[in-house]
């Protein structure tokens, strides 16, 4: 168990900067979820505190140890890889044996045949072959030890990764994107058995993921990265409903964030165009965003009103398309109760609470509200 | 009337069935005619020849022959030259398969290993397997030559005792060994390059991680086992050329001194060519054929099993 240490790391590929200055604390324990889109440097990241890539600059601790320049095999962390990475020549056992076998066997008792005359190497393979079963029990997998990889279905690989890194009990999990070769269902279900392993085995998880579902559900903490930046940290709800930027609110989120254009006034109000919101903000006047998550937008009362453009009826939600009368922007709302659906190509009333509103920047950066106020300086306007 | 009526169509489609059916089985053999007649005209048919007149007489351009049985083969192996021959292939596949194996697979870790001017040392290593062997023969004459040769120059000025190679019995065949795993390295190193490429990165990471820090056990745990495949076929083909070994042989030693670098091809090609004893070299024919279908069923047999993991 082990707490992980990164700070200022860059990397870069030909010039390209992947990486652009990481500081991060990992705490002992902690399930952390890499998070965001593709090519922002979230597998770099997690190769470099594996040791599989080196850093340009900067630093990673493990338990306070510096280990930059210390090969990954030296640094006991274990990783599981997008495509499993088992050695299909070896038997489910085998696999699960390496690490074990690397580290208690001399390189003389890891040869084929001259190593098993030596003595005591009876013994170690006894205990090997104790810890393997322990693990296979808890895995479930103890009828599939014999089998080769090939003969594994992809839940089962899965597993067996999952079991060659616990066996050698590691200061620290990384996980490469694990369930990203598994059908829907099948993901669904190990991001419950990971979250269960997790709890179980209290050790440090690092999770690499352009899921943001597989983030939400599973870790203690997400780190989003955009652009080789890490630009928040923070639990699954803080992440959610504080994002504070608006990438990351879009990122964060199925379906993703409704967006409207607005404006800041001079005396801090703030309008989508035709309608003043009951908020103000410290920010100077001018363009902004607002930001209301699919959920909070209430149809039927309300100042606005759209087009119904496109229905989603999943049977235990729905989600409403509108076209918004006006900005010409589109936006989403979440309907828990799928009974009262507006008909196709009607005209909806919509609204959202005050509190729904996340306020941005034209730069993406979060702007804070006030909302108790936003009522006392609305007052005058009615008058 | 109607009974016939309905009587008819019944009957006909009864018919048509089969019709329809023996009309495809003839597509089929129509089809299939080109490359069957091929392989008659071009492999089973020289094949059997070949295994006929081992069973005759017959000498080349002579009007007549007539069937003499195994009395080729009773001549065959009651032979000192034919033992003689059979010993020194032998001797040279066990040499030169491993040797080109070995050094193929260890120049291909190399250039894999290396990052820079890789493909100037494929290409240098690639020449051997390009160039004519015959005319690389020649060369290897000069550099082998007793006094003016560079491999007894070499030697000499290490202050190292020169051998006359292929013109000593104790050392004509191992010369040839040389120069045959020479030939051979470039072909196999290509094949272990290509098998090397295909090998995903992600294994040699995992193993790093699962404490394979050593290059020798990530070979072991990596490399050897995923090259399997590659290495059963380099195997085979290297056993095969080196079954078939003779245009250094015909061009360096015609098989001397006192028959020490005697291979079976150049048996073959003395008594069949050079004595017109076509019959009995048909017959060394067949027992070089049989080692060669060892050779192949053993690969396809491995091949199977052992090898291929998925």
């Amino acid at each position: 168990m082990a707490q992980i240490e990164l700070s200022a790391i860059r990397k870069s590929f030909d010039g390209n900067d992947v990486l652009k200055g990481i500081d991060f604390r990992i705490a002992d324990g902690e399930f952390i979820s890499l998070v965001g889109p593709s090519g922002c440097g979230k597998s770099t990241l997690l190769r470099i505190i594996a040791g599989l890539e080196p850093q340009n600059s900067g630093e990673v601790h493990i338990d306070g140890r510096p280990v930059d320049g210390i090969r990954p095999s030296a640094r006991n962390l274990a990783m599981v890889f997008q495509s499993y990475a088992l050695y299909p020549h070896l038997s489910t056992f085998d696999n699960i044996a390496v690490p074990l076998r690397m580290r208690r066997l001399s390189a003389i008792e890891r040869l084929p045949l001259l190593g098993a005359l030596l003595p005591g190497r009876r013994a170690k393979e006894r205990h090997i072959r104790a810890d393997i079963e322990g693990i296979a029990e808890q895995l479930d997998i103890a009828p599939l030890l014999r089998r080769k990889p090939g003969q594994l279905s992809g839940g089962q690989r899965q597993r067996v990764a999952v079991g060659r890194a616990m066996v050698r009990e590691p200061l620290a999990f990384l996980f490469d994107e694990p369930l990203s070769n598994l059908d829907a269902k099948l993901r669904v279900h190990m991001r419950a058995e990971l979250a269960e392993l997790h709890r179980r085995l209290k050790a440090t998880f690092v999770y690499v993921t352009h899921d943001q579902a597989e983030a939400m559900t599973m870790s203690s903490r997400i780190a989003v990265m955009m652009g080789g930046e890490l630009i928040q940290a923070g639990t699954p709800a803080e992440i959610y409903h504080e994002p504070g930027d608006i990438r990351v609110a879009e990122f964060i989120g199925s379906p993703k964030i409704n967006v409207l254009p607005g404006r800041i006034r001079k005396d801090g109000g703030v309008d989508v165009p035709g309608t003043a919101l009951k908020l103000t903000c410290n920010a100077a006047a001018g363009d902004c965003r607002i930001g209301v998550r699919p959920e909070r937008i209430e149809l039927g009362t309300g100042p606005f009103s759209g087009t119904v453009i496109h229905l989603e009826n999943l049977g235990a939600e729905a989600f409403v398309h509108l076209a918004v009368e006006g900005t010409g922007s589109r936006l989403i709302a979440r309907l828990a109760d799928v009974r009262h659906l507006p008909a196709m190509a009607s005209s909806v009333a919509f609204g959202f609470a005050p509190d729904a509103v996340r306020l941005f920047d034209p730069a993406g950066k979060r702007i804070e509200l006030r909302l108790e106020q936003a009522e006392r300086i609305r007052e005058p306007a009615h008058v | 009337m109607t009974i016939g009526a309905t009587v008819a169509p019944a009957g006909a489609t009864r018919r048509a069935v089969p019709a329809h059916g023996s009309r495809r089985t003839y597509a089929a053999y129509a089809l299939v005619t080109p490359a069957a007649a091929l392989m008659v005209i071009m492999l089973l048919g020289p094949l059997a020849g070949v295994i006929a007149l081992s069973f005759s007489d017959y000498q080349l351009g002579a009007p007549h022959f007539s069937w003499i049985g195994l009395a080729n083969y009773q001549d065959l192996f009651a032979d000192k030259v034919f033992w003689t021959a059979l010993r020194n292939t032998l001797t040279y596949v066990v040499i030169v398969v491993p040797g080109a194996v070995i050094a193929g697979l260890a120049i291909a870790l190399l250039i894999q290993s290396g990052t820079s001017l890789r493909s100037l040392y494929r290409t240098i290593y690639f020449l051997p397997v390009m160039a004519t062997l015959i005319a690389m023969a020649v060369v290897w004459e000069f550099m082998l030559h007793p006094q003016f040769g560079l491999v007894n120059g070499l030697l000499r000025g290490a202050g190292l005792p020169a051998f006359a190679w292929l013109q000593d019995r104790s050392t004509a065949l191992y010369a040839l060994c040389a120069i045959g795993i020479w030939q051979a390295v470039g072909f196999n190193m290509v094949l272990f390059l290509a098998g090397l490429v295909s090998i995903p990165k992600q294994l040699y990471e995992a193993a790093e991680i699962d404490g394979a820090s050593s290059g020798w056990a990530r070979f072991r745990l990596v490399t050897w086992p995923m090259l399997g495949p590659v290495t059963t076929f380099v195997v085979v083909i290297s056993g095969i050329r080196s079954f078939q070994v003779f245009d250094t042989v015909h061009v360096l030693t015609k098989g001397g001194p006192s028959k020490s670098t005697e291979v079976l091809i150049h048996t073959m090609y003395t008594e069949g060519f050079e004595f017109f004893r076509s019959g009995y070299a048909a017959a060394i024919t067949v027992v070089f054929l049989v080692f060669v279908l060892a050779l192949t069923l053993i690969k396809s047999r491995l091949a199977d099993r052992g090898v291929h993991y998925t």
